[in-house]
């Protein structure tokens, strides 16, 4: 298949459109390029950001930066001809828009890392060489929340600390999730207090609590893991941004 | 110097202020009256040099008058010896006078008191609350304060709740049995 001619290419434009759809992984060969601009023009607002290729053995991928996710395009001129096709056998994978936003989603979580008590030197034993939480993605922790996903509250939340660990929370982009690490950030642990929060789920959504005190790394990062089986089970595009979706259906339709 | 002879100059320059004396496992404490203070502190600072403030700690003895106690735990670098004062201040007064320009460390040990307790301190130069936020209404370590906490709302900046307790305070009581009766229960008070 070629793209010779400048009438091919926007016959084979229009088929790219035609065929677009939601909840597919989109693969277009190298020679394809000037094509796949003529595509972006028609979804210019969309394309936030540069334009990656990543080598699968002969065709490249489009990677493309959606937001703080990615969105990965093939092309298959018919749809039936994918079933099986000794030419392109092997070189396209097929899946699932949310199940590719939410593949990078979950191996690459970016931890804001609220330390507020001895839970804390768990957290950070978990972060260094004997349990290396880069080996789930996760070691990116900066005390930036403006770059983070995941805010792991390791600690007793104390009231005159809580509004401000909500702040911080609201400080991070979306999507955003929460693990309570110990007993004292999932339910106030040994302080029934009048100066302890009980439980930070009081103020934020948490999506994973871990039991301990403190909990031993293992159990962050099994923590961590299981916030990675949720992510995987979540419709990121369509739940998480319904407007941008619809956007996208209107201008395929 | 001993630490005896320290002891004894003191009793001797300021014996009609002296309430009481009391020794207790080699620790010797004095009770003075609160006006007569930052007399005794300058004195214990220069002359006695007592030149290290270990602590200043206050006692609530609710249902007692004069209601508050406070204790300042004194240490001599060069003669190696401790001295303890003690005084008492009624609810009514709820102050006694400033030593952070004799100790410096009393700056914050005296505003933890005005934060805990509320006691004020006359001539400190930021008396302002140290743990909890300044507009907290309630003066947390005082008996009457109930151990679950009371309700408060500052908007924007720190909100309390009254902590469900489930039975609890969850306390252990002395005794020789084994762990399984030693262990942490709620122990509702005895009447």
């Amino acid at each position: 298949m070629s793209a010779a001619s400048a009438g091919a290419s926007v016959n084979l434009a229009s088929r790219i459109i035609s065929t677009l759809q939601l909840n597919r992984l989109f693969v277009i060969p190298q020679e394809w390029q000037q094509l796949f601009e003529t595509c972006r023009k028609r979804f210019d607002d969309l394309f936030v950001g540069s334009l990656y290729f990543i080598y699968v053995k002969v065709w490249p991928v489009f990677l493309l930066r959606l937001r703080n996710a990615i969105l990965v395009f093939y092309y298959m001129s018919e749809t039936q001809a994918t079933s099986y096709d000794s030419k392109i056998e092997g070189n396209i994978i097929f899946t699932r828009l949310d199940a590719a936003l939410n593949w990078v989603r979950k191996n690459s979580l970016w931890p804001m890392p609220m330390g507020l008590a001895c839970c804390a030197i768990e957290l950070m034993a978990t972060a260094a060489s004997r349990f290396d939480i880069a080996r789930f993605g996760a070691e990116v922790m900066r005390f930036s929340p403006r770059q983070c996903d995941v805010m792991i509250v390791a600690g007793t939340v104390t009231y005159k600390m809580a509004l401000a660990v909500k702040r911080i929370y609201e400080q991070m982009p979306e999507p955003k999730w929460v693990i309570a690490m110990g007993a004292c950030a999932s339910t106030g642990g040994m302080y029934r207090s009048y100066a302890v929060l009980q439980g930070i789920d009081q103020l934020l959504p948490v999506d994973v609590y871990i039991s301990g005190c403190p909990p031993r790394p293992e159990a962050l990062l099994a923590g961590l893991m299981k916030l990675q089986e949720k992510i995987s089970r979540q419709g990121a595009f369509r739940d998480q941004n319904p407007e941008l979706a619809e956007k996208l259906e209107d201008a395929l339709a | 110097m001993t630490a005896q002879e320290l002891f004894d100059w003191f009793e001797k320059s300021f014996a009609p202020k002296i309430q009481g004396k009391t020794e207790f496992r080699g620790e010797t404490t004095f009770t003075i009256s609160a006006i007569d203070l930052r007399d005794i502190a300058k004195f214990c600072r220069d002359e006695l040099s007592l030149d290290y403030l270990l602590d200043i700690t206050s006692i609530d003895n609710f249902g007692e008058e004069p209601r508050f106690e406070i204790v300042y735990h004194l240490y001599s670098m060069p003669h190696a010896a401790h001295l303890r004062l003690k005084l008492t201040v009624s609810e009514e007064i709820a102050a006694v006078a400033s030593v952070s320009d004799i100790w410096p460390t009393a700056n914050w040990h005296e505003r933890e008191i005005y934060d805990m307790m509320g006691l004020r301190f006359d001539g400190h130069p930021d008396l302002r609350r140290i743990l909890m936020w300044d507009g907290y209404p309630y003066f947390p370590l005082r008996k009457d304060f109930p151990l679950e906490g009371l309700r408060s709302e500052m908007p924007d900046v720190a909100f309390t709740k009254v902590t469900p307790l489930e039975g609890g305070p969850f306390v252990t009581v002395p005794t020789t049995a084994g762990s399984k009766d030693r262990e942490p229960r709620a122990r509702p008070p005895e009447l």
